[in-house]
């Protein structure tokens, strides 16, 4: 039932500028490649490991394909051209021999070899395509035995101790505590490698690598916990970073069910080049459609930089923007785990009232989408009382407000990485709320015309204003300018560029022409 | 008086409070494990006031308790801003008058590092607590480098954009990583550049002890609370009233960033 009243031709202008503004970047994205892109082809084609050097072997074989005969053709022609015409028939042994130096790479001529080239390439990445598929019908399954949790907003708990088998009796007890969803922080830093590690780790910065053996490992743990406790307790990783599209595989081939994947994050917050994070961004999205994984944007991440209230409409600028992307890239609104945030300064007069306004906002705007709300974090001062108070406010407009997926605050923000009493104590705030006030939502309908509605109509207003300017301007030039979240990045700027390509017209990417079959 | 003790309700009393959590399931022999642990803190009596347990084998307390040591206020040792704290026209007024060109200030977050929320809070024009940020100075020349900036880089940046100042924040400490992020910083600036020509070293963090900073090579740290204008304040009084001869008026010149 709404309950702003706001206006359907200014929520249908909304989508019009948004989709007016993202579309230029979606032909970007089409027209281009990345480094990490292909290296995510060749993870579903089935390379594996890595060398002495921890350096994996689709890097190796990415570059190695790129200094024979460039990016722009896509790496899988001519990497399954060397195979038919060399006599390997392990794409791993072929990434091996070509970091030796003994295989050398073209692209294949003949209407024959290209013919033979893609065939092969087809067949090994439809196989990844088929375990991802098989991923997902086993989610499902699982699901459906062991049902999901018995409330919304689900209960999001994060875990970050550097050492996945520290982080694994860690998820369980959190998962028995009450966690709904499981997401291990990565390891401060990752996201600007132009690689993924491998195997089991054990030392991280403020977080535990992402690898596919990690993610291995904590979703076997979160399988035996969730028949423990019987509901299916979801697994959360990050494919965010240099290497997002390769994140995306490796989540799908081990069944993570949420993934961090924002349309904006890198570019603004890591300082990632804004045309790889797009053309990346892209094709992650449509790995996660066909993953059946939940997205979960980042703009709870403008509101720590900039004002939360002054910056209230850029928030609502990239959830729409973050839409667009999703929908264009497959996802469907079930999908889309919008984030927002809880982060107006408390000594403000009606700041909840605020908070309100915006969380319900984005809460009529995506009606259908499971949003993420992400609790305070700059206003928490290490007066964990204080903070303590400040998140129960925080759980209660989330539940005031119907959001999806609760991630859990904990009073010890910016003091320490939580202890085990910190994350009990949060636990117990939230089980209080939700326990006293779970259904308020059902009973809040603010006022006609009261303070509410009329900042989220304000809210929504400025939104379409700034959607608009964007339109004139051009969405990169609008990031050039440091309209989000204050930071300025030029578009021929940022961590990455090196790993662009722009696609020739023979470009070849057996998975992008699964993924965007409609 | 400089002799005080912790206070509850009265004047004297020594009470304090405290929490934590042991590794074993709450029982009575849990519970008189906590107390004992208070007894050795010196907390005498002890007061246990909550006990729950948390999964298997863990039990969160909390203890109200009196202790008896006494603390001096004459006896402890912290960095006094040493230095006038000024309003931001006085800061560019001091600057066109003395320095007579823009005081360049290079900001970053070094090592693995990725927030900027301290160094953007004493950078960016936005500032911290209606405070505005450096780059608010128009005579503050500021070049943001934002996260993540290696020391080599660090140290070229400050050199193309002949920093007097360079500012590093550090948020992340786990392992210690501030203190061996801010002593690289430092060396590679010694390493690079004369003493006489080596910008003004400041880091600032929640986590640093401000005493530290001869230790770690830098000319001042900043804790947490510091806000811009405390930043400015020192700048100039360390750049053009302490080491005046190192700081000749360069041919005017103004640098990107503000």
């Amino acid at each position: 039932m709404p309950k702003l009243g706001l206006d359907p031709r200014v929520v249908r202008r909304a989508r019009e500028l948004a989709a007016r503004a993202g579309q230029p970047v979606v032909d970007l994205a089409r027209s281009h490649t990345t480094v990490s892109v292909e290296r995510a082809v060749l993870r579903l084609a089935g390379v594996r490991g890595a060398d002495s050097d921890g350096i994996p072997w689709v890097n190796r074989l990415v570059d190695a394909v790129r200094a024979d005969v460039g990016l722009e053709h896509g790496v899988a022609a001519p990497a399954f051209h060397a195979m038919l015409t060399q006599g390997v028939d392990d794409v791993t042994v072929l990434a091996q021999k070509a970091a030796a130096g003994a295989v050398r790479f073209a692209v294949p001529s003949s209407r024959a070899e290209v013919t033979a080239a893609r065939r092969a390439a087809r067949r090994a990445t439809g196989a990844g395509l088929k375990a991802v598929d098989r991923r997902r019908a086993e989610r499902d399954r699982l699901i459906r035995r062991l049902g999901d949790p018995a409330q919304r907003p689900w209960i999001y708990l994060i875990v970050a101790t550097g050492d996945i088998y520290e982080d694994i009796p860690q998820a369980q007890a959190a998962a028995r505590a009450g966690a709904d969803v499981i997401a291990v922080i990565r390891s401060t830093g990752q996201s600007l490698l132009d690689y993924v590690p491998e195997g089991a780790t054990r030392e991280g910065f403020a977080g535990t690598y992402a690898t596919q053996e990690n993610f291995r490992l904590m979703r076997a743990a979160l399988d035996d916990v969730s028949r423990e406790v019987g509901r299916y307790v979801r697994l959360t990783n990050y494919a965010s970073g240099l290497c997002m599209p390769e994140m995306a595989v490796m989540a799908g081939l081990e069944r993570l069910d949420m993934m961090l994947n924002d349309s904006m994050y890198g570019i603004l917050f890591r300082d990632i080049n804004p045309v790889r994070t797009f053309v990346d961004q892209r094709f992650s999205r449509q790995v996660h459609a066909r993953a059946g994984i939940i997205i979960n944007t980042g703009e709870d991440n403008y509101l720590t930089t900039a004002d939360a209230v002054e910056a209230a409409h850029t928030v609502t600028v990239s959830q729409l923007l973050n839409e667009f992307f999703a929908h264009e890239a497959g996802l469907a609104d079930w999908q889309l785990g919008l984030g927002h945030a809880f982060e107006i300064n408390p000594e403000l007069p009606e700041s909840f009232r605020m908070e309100l306004a915006h969380a319900l906002l984005a809460r009529e705007l995506f009606p259908d989408a499971p949003l993420k709300w992400m609790p305070p974090t700059k206003h928490m001062t290490g007066d964990v009382f204080r903070g303590n108070l400040l998140d129960g406010f925080f759980n209660l407009a989330g539940a005031l407000t119907g959001q999806g997926i609760l991630l859990v605050g904990m009073m010890t923000e910016a003091v320490v990485t939580p202890w085990l009493s910190d994350r009990d104590i949060a636990l117990q705030n939230v089980r209080y709320v939700l326990n006293g006030a779970g259904k308020l939502h059902e009973d809040f309908v603010p006022a006609p015309g009261g303070f509410i509605r009329q900042r989220a109509h304000g809210v929504l207003g400025e939104a379409v204003e700034l959607l608009a300017r964007i339109v004139d301007d051009g969405l990169l030039n609008a990031i050039a300018d440091g309209t989000f979240g204050i930071m300025k990045r030029p578009a021929d700027r940022g961590k990455g560029l090196d790993g662009v390509a722009k696609q020739a017209g023979d470009y070849f990417n057996p998975v992008t022409e699964v993924l965007e079959k409609p | 008086m400089s002799i005080v003790r912790p206070y509850g309700d009265t004047t004297g009393d020594g009470m304090v409070q405290l929490s934590f959590t042991l590794p074993v399931p709450h029982d009575k022999r849990a519970e008189g494990a906590a107390l004992q642990l208070a007894g050795k803190m010196g907390m005498d009596p002890a007061m246990l006031v909550h006990a729950r347990q948390m999964g298997d084998g863990f039990t969160f307390f909390v203890v109200y308790g009196r202790v008896s040591h006494l603390v001096d206020t004459a006896q402890v040792q912290v960095v006094e801003r040493d230095f006038p704290l000024l309003g931001a026209k006085e800061i560019n007024a001091v600057i066109r008058r003395r320095l007579r060109r823009p005081l360049s200030v290079v900001g970053a977050c070094i090592g693995t590092d990725a927030h900027t929320v301290g160094i953007d809070a004493i950078l960016n024009l936005k500032g911290i607590a209606g405070e505005k940020g450096l780059e608010s100075y128009a005579e503050l020349a500021v070049t943001n480098m934002g996260a993540q900036v290696s020391v080599p880089d660090l140290v070229e940046t400050a050199r193309a954009r002949r920093a007097d100042a360079v500012l590093v924040s550090q948020v992340v400490t786990q392992r210690d990583a501030h203190l061996q992020n801010t002593r690289a910083m430092s060396a590679a600036f010694r390493e690079a550049m004369p003493a006489g020509r080596r910008p003004l070293l400041i880091v600032g963090g929640p986590r640093f002890d401000e005493l530290m900073a001869g230790e770690l090579g830098v000319d001042r740290i900043f804790g947490r609370g510091t806000t811009p204008r405390e930043v400015a304040s020192y700048l100039v009084h360390a750049i053009l009233e302490d080491r005046p001869s190192n700081r000749p008026a360069a041919t005017p010149e103004r640098t990107e960033g503000n």
